[in-house]
């Protein structure tokens, strides 16, 4: 290819890998920093740090379970681990990483040379940062440290009224209330700054719809997360105005309704879900056409689908409710609702399909994990579809099968394009690849352990077993399958460090990456790797969705055929 | 250094950083607003015991003084675009004193209620309801009182002049969706609530 | 409509081996879903793993790029449509059964039962038939011939809770605040295992349910058993004493003692029941004698107290209670 023609600038004189001085020095750099590139850094390192303790927790869980009747934690700490699990993989790892990519990519993608607002965007990560401390100090700070300190134990939906007063008392409800506002407070100021940057600084040339579909996603997932961090920051202060002011919002005894919670709840909780998924739509959106050699098949189909996701969402929240009692009706308008969703899901899979075939598919640990995402996510949309037949999910609702479904979209849909994206751009951060021999490894443990788990967890939400409980009776016939499940997660754990220690071990011996290792043509690959500070030396141009290609193929460039 | 085929089109014109970034807040304020004015809805009617809505009184001035402070402000607005800065002072202290007295007004009326009706929070659900969608509407003008006297304070100082126009148009925006929010605040607890 | 029902109750309280109507219209409609889906992932997965191999790189073409096609209004509308019509199929469907269940008439043979949701564990009030009793519920089978299905009023005292018994009928809630109702018309006799399906608390996990399903004669005999003051024994006295004295009837009730407590499980016909601490232990007097003890043992987190009564004393005590038939 023709390398040299690309728009590449050279570092200026004192830029770049010079960052001399002392650790002292260095950590001040990256604590000040205003960088988008560093902000997003420390994001996916913040994410991956909670990733593994969250991990961590899943598997404390499934040594509990991996027999009837067992006594490896008590009662207590587990309610404690599953609600600190959900809500460290929600808000500290999946949303926090998702906007770690935004904020390396989206600038560069657009070919801008920082966010709209560089502080806000430091602010916000300090915040979301914020957040997630204070939600591990309840460890220490609920009741004191006796025992095994008191996180918070109501679940990560915290249905009220069990996180009134008289049902939960010390802080550690309160706790869980404050982290989330906090770090919603910096969510939303993320938000805020993607829309603004992806509105008002795209380069010449970039209109809305030349604009890489990952920068479409997530100026869609941004919008999606003012409407929906939103809802929940009241809910949460309507809790701490019953808990601290004696209110009786959620009251049952003097009028209030724990119901209005759960639909507040589910308001924030299925956008919520949209709102993790889309980023991984668009990691997919740039690996699979990159590695199958092919434009993305159907761009204006694919930014329709995916606003149109992002809307179709707000009208769903109620399928997490079918069981509450709401009337025929209500139930039915849900059911229409939620399966519509499934109409622009479908366009999607067949658009990538469609950028597969007549491609010239390469298996770089990228596109492994891209194309396990796009098998899972098709079984995972598939159980959803099952879910949203109220009647069905009259049984199957808060039954292990639930659990594996969203699994399936949080780890099968989710965390696989986040180690896609993470082997893609890796060396775009770094300058350096990541071993691939460690990479099949991670990917192929990971695929087995995940099917091991997730697949086994459907059938025995289908035999009865609920969610959120510590033990169960052996005599359900749920013993065989709880124990594989269990073995399942130890296989994903070992993966996962595999996948650590591929990070470190890269870092320092990995091969040397160039600017575009991968032959790609969106405008990050105009960079060195690491891009500098300024990340352009002089403002691209474009003309069409694939700015490289047009550079690549001068005879046969993109923006005489796009639609 | 650039190969890229140069781009003719001149007219590229994007919106203002300012303006999108404090529409993107208001919408999500919109979303925290919106749960708290559901909640006061449905708890109509619902109270169990103790004080209800009847014993508020509407308040008429209150609201002629929060929504003229929009005029003042959009007039303020348009001085400093003409770059007549001591018309914009003018307007600009207008619209904090137009601002305060609705705070003031506010207190008053609380003031009334906590020691004179005894309703609090912890009361009943009217009380829990009232104060948190109310109180949360006068949070926010405190937060708008705040930066706009913080403006106040620097135009006085003279470190304001006509080239600062946008940022305190995008400034406004809030102040504007103060305003606005009242009118449903108004209408849901003093006129459809009571 | 209910040939070969149920094979009768399991301990594996599966969905797809109904015993009652409402599980059994489910089961009807989770099939025909699972076929649909069944359909679309054989095809989808087929056509992902035929590009995936048929397209992938050779050696030999590593020089050129494939063709590039940026898309197909027509081929795009093709798989619009298809979408759709599923969605159309699939919605249709499950509307008839959501309205099929949730609304269906309620014949006057029907049994009315309140449910009551407790932190960990569940009231049965029989309003008709004057009965009050926990955790265990009889309900009478019901037939073609004889159709008697029992209609669920679902309360909470507390927090939460859910009803669910996966053979008989689908989950429903119980929300303070908020009654729900739940039918089921059981079509073979035995018991029918379940749980609380919403997280409630520590304990939520042991807050078990037991279902018998019994024929005619055999319901009419448990009522008769029921509605009986509790049994009188002068030798268990000094238990009962004990009973009395401490703190038990604060929160239990014995029909015809001075025990009216409403926060823990009736026990007037507590022998009549298999289990204790809703399930979480046998009814022997050597677990009922550990549970007063101290009921951590079966329940670490239930909220019944450790009573610190003597040995003597719980002899006692176990002895009064195992005449409580």
């Amino acid at each position: 290819m023709a390398d040299q023609t690309l728009p590449i600038p050279v570092p200026l004189s004192g830029e770049g890998h010079a960052a001399s001085g002392t650790w002292l020095e260095w950590l001040h750099s990256w604590v000040v920093t205003v960088d988008h590139k560093k902000l997003g850094i420390l994001y996916i390192v913040y994410a991956i740090f909670f990733l593994l303790v969250g991990g961590a927790e899943a598997m404390l869980m499934r040594i509990q379970l991996a027999f009837p009747h067992n006594h490896f934690v008590s009662p207590e700490v587990y309610d404690e681990l599953f609600t600190m699990h959900g809500t460290t993989m929600v808000f500290l790892v999946g949303m926090p990483i998702l906007f770690g990519f935004a904020n390396y990519l989206v600038p560069l993608m657009i070919g801008a040379r920082d966010m709209a607002f560089p502080r806000l965007n430091a602010f916000s990560f300090w915040l979301t940062a914020f957040g997630g401390l204070l939600l591990y100090f309840s460890i220490v700070g609920g009741f004191g440290l006796y025992g095994v300190g008191s996180a918070p134990d109501v679940g990560w939906f915290a249905y009220a009224p069990l996180t009134a007063r008289a049902f939960t008392p010390g802080h550690n409800t309160d706790y869980w209330a404050l982290a989330l506002i906090v770090s919603g407070f910096g969510t939303l100021g993320t938000a805020i700054n993607i829309i603004a940057t992806t509105l008002c600084l795209r380069c010449k040339g970039m209109t809305l719809m030349r604009m890489p579909l990952f920068v479409w996603l997530l100026l869609v997932v941004s919008v999606l997360t003012l409407v929906t961090i939103t809802p929940l920051t009241a809910a949460q202060v309507m809790l701490l105005i019953d808990r601290y002011l004696g209110g009786h919002f959620f009251d049952a005894q003097a009028g209030g309704s724990p119901l209005v919670w759960i639909h507040f709840f589910w308001i924030f909780g299925h956008p919520e879900v949209y709102v993790l998924v889309l980023p991984a739509f668009a990691i997919a959106n740039e690996v699979i056409p990159v590695f199958a050699r092919k434009a993305i098949f159907g761009y204006p189909a694919m930014v329709a689908a995916s606003v149109g996701i992002g809307f179709v969402s707000l009208t769903v929240w109620a399928h997490h409710m079918f069981t509450v009692g709401m009337t025929s009706v209500g139930n039915t308008f849900f059911v229409l609702s939620t399966m519509i969703v499934g109409i622009p899901t479908g366009i999607k899979i067949f658009n990538w399909l469609a950028t597969l075939w007549g491609g010239r598919i390469s298996f770089a640990t990228p596109m492994l994990f891209a194309l396990a995402f796009l098998f899972q996510f098709l079984i995972a949309g598939l159980t959803g579809i099952m879910l949203s037949v109220a009647p069905w999910n009259w049984q199957l609702h808060n039954s292990y099968f639930v659990i594996a479904h969203f699994h399936y979209v949080l780890v099968g849909a989710i965390v696989f394009c986040i180690f896609s994206a993470i082997y893609y751009w890796y060396p775009k951060a770094t300058g350096r690849m990541l071993s691939e021999t460690l990479g099949k490894w991670h990917f192929w443990l990971f695929l087995i352990g995940f099917h091991i788990t997730f697949d086994t967890m459907h059938f025995v939400g289908i035999f009865g077993m609920p969610r959120s409980i510590y033990t169960y009776e052996p005599d359900r016939g749920w013993n065989t399958l709880n124990l594989i499940i269990s073995l399942g997660g130890f296989v994903q754990a070992i993966a996962v460090l595999v996948f650590a220690w591929n990070l470190i071990y890269s870092y320092a011996r990995g091969k040397e990456a160039g600017n575009d290792p991968w032959d790609a043509w969106t405008l990050e690959w105009a960079t060195p790797s690491p891009p500098p500070a300024y990340n352009f030396a002089i403002d691209p141009v474009v003309r069409s969705r694939r700015p490289l290609w047009d550079l690549k193929h001068p005879q046969d460039p993109d923006w005489k055929y796009e639609r | 250094m650039s190969t890229v085929p140069l781009f003719t089109d001149e007219s590229w014109n994007l919106p203002s950083r300012g303006r999108v970034g404090m529409l993107s807040l208001i919408v999500g304020e919109c979303g925290i607003f919106t749960i708290f004015v559901v909640a006061y809805i449905y708890y109509m009617g619902r109270n169990a015991y103790g004080p209800t809505p009847r014993i508020l009184e509407v308040p008429i001035f209150n609201t002629i003084c929060l929504l003229s402070s929009s005029l003042t402000i959009w007039l303020a607005e348009r001085a400093i675009e003409h770059g007549a800065m001591r018309r914009f002072a003018a307007w600009w202290a207008l619209t904090i004193a137009l601002g305060a007295i609705f705070l003031g007004e506010t207190a008053k009326e609380w003031y009334t209620l906590i020691f004179h009706e005894h309703l609090t929070v912890r009361t009943n659900l009217f009380g829990t309801t009232f104060y948190s969608l109310v109180g949360l509407h006068a949070t926010h003008v405190i937060i708008g009182l705040l930066g706009l006297s913080l403006i106040m304070i620097f135009t006085l100082l003279g470190h304001v002049n006509h080239s600062h126009a946008e940022r305190v148009k995008v400034f406004a925006l809030y102040w504007h969706f103060v305003d606005a929010v009242w009118v449903v605040v108004f209408t849901v607890v003093y006129i459809v609530g009571r | 409509m209910h040939r070969d029902l149920a094979e009768g109750p399991q301990s594996t309280p599966s969905i797809f081996a109904p015993a009652s109507t409402p599980a059994h219209e489910i089961y009807g409609l989770s099939l025909f879903v699972l076929l649909i889906t069944g359909s679309i992932f054989v095809l989808v997965a087929g056509l992902l793993t035929y590009a995936i191999i048929k397209y992938k790189s050779r050696p030999s073409d590593e020089q050129h790029e494939p063709a590039q096609v940026y898309g197909s209004v027509q081929v795009e509308l093709a798989w619009t449509v298809i979408p759709v019509l599923i969605v159309v199929v699939l919605f249709l469907t499950t509307a008839r059964i959501i309205f099929a269940v949730q609304d269906a008439p309620k014949p006057k043979t029907a049994l009315d039962v309140t449910v009551i949701g407790h932190q960990f564990w569940w009231e049965f009030r029989y309003p008709k038939l004057g009965i009050v009793t926990a955790n265990e519920l009889h309900i009478p089978l019901s037939t073609d011939q004889r159709p008697e299905p029992t209609y669920l009023r679902l309360l909470s005292a507390d927090v939460d809770h859910s009803f669910w018994v996966p053979q008989l009928a689908g989950k429903t809630d119980l929300i303070p605040n908020h009654p729900n109702d739940l039918w089921m018309d059981p079509r073979a006799p035995g018991l029918y295992v379940g749980q609380c399906a919403q997280f409630c608390g520590v304990e939520h996990a042991k807050m078990l349910l037991r279902v018998y399903v019994d024929t005619p004669q055999q319901f009419a005999a448990w009522v008769n058993d029921q509605r009986k003051p509790a049994m009188e024994d002068e030798k268990v006295a000094a238990g009962r004493q004990i009973f009395e004295s401490e703190a038990c009837q604060n929160c239990h009730s014995i029909n015809g003692t001075t025990a009216k407590g409403t926060f823990a499980p009736d026990l007037t016909h507590l022998m009549t029941r298999a289990t204790i601490a809703s399930g979480a232990a046998t009814n022997t007097p050597d677990n009922l004698r550990a549970w007063i003890k101290d009921p951590a043992t079966f329940k670490p987190g239930a909220l019944m107290p450790a009573m610190r009564l003597s040995d003597q004393q719980l002899d006692q005590l176990v002895a009064y209670l195992s005449t409580l038939h």
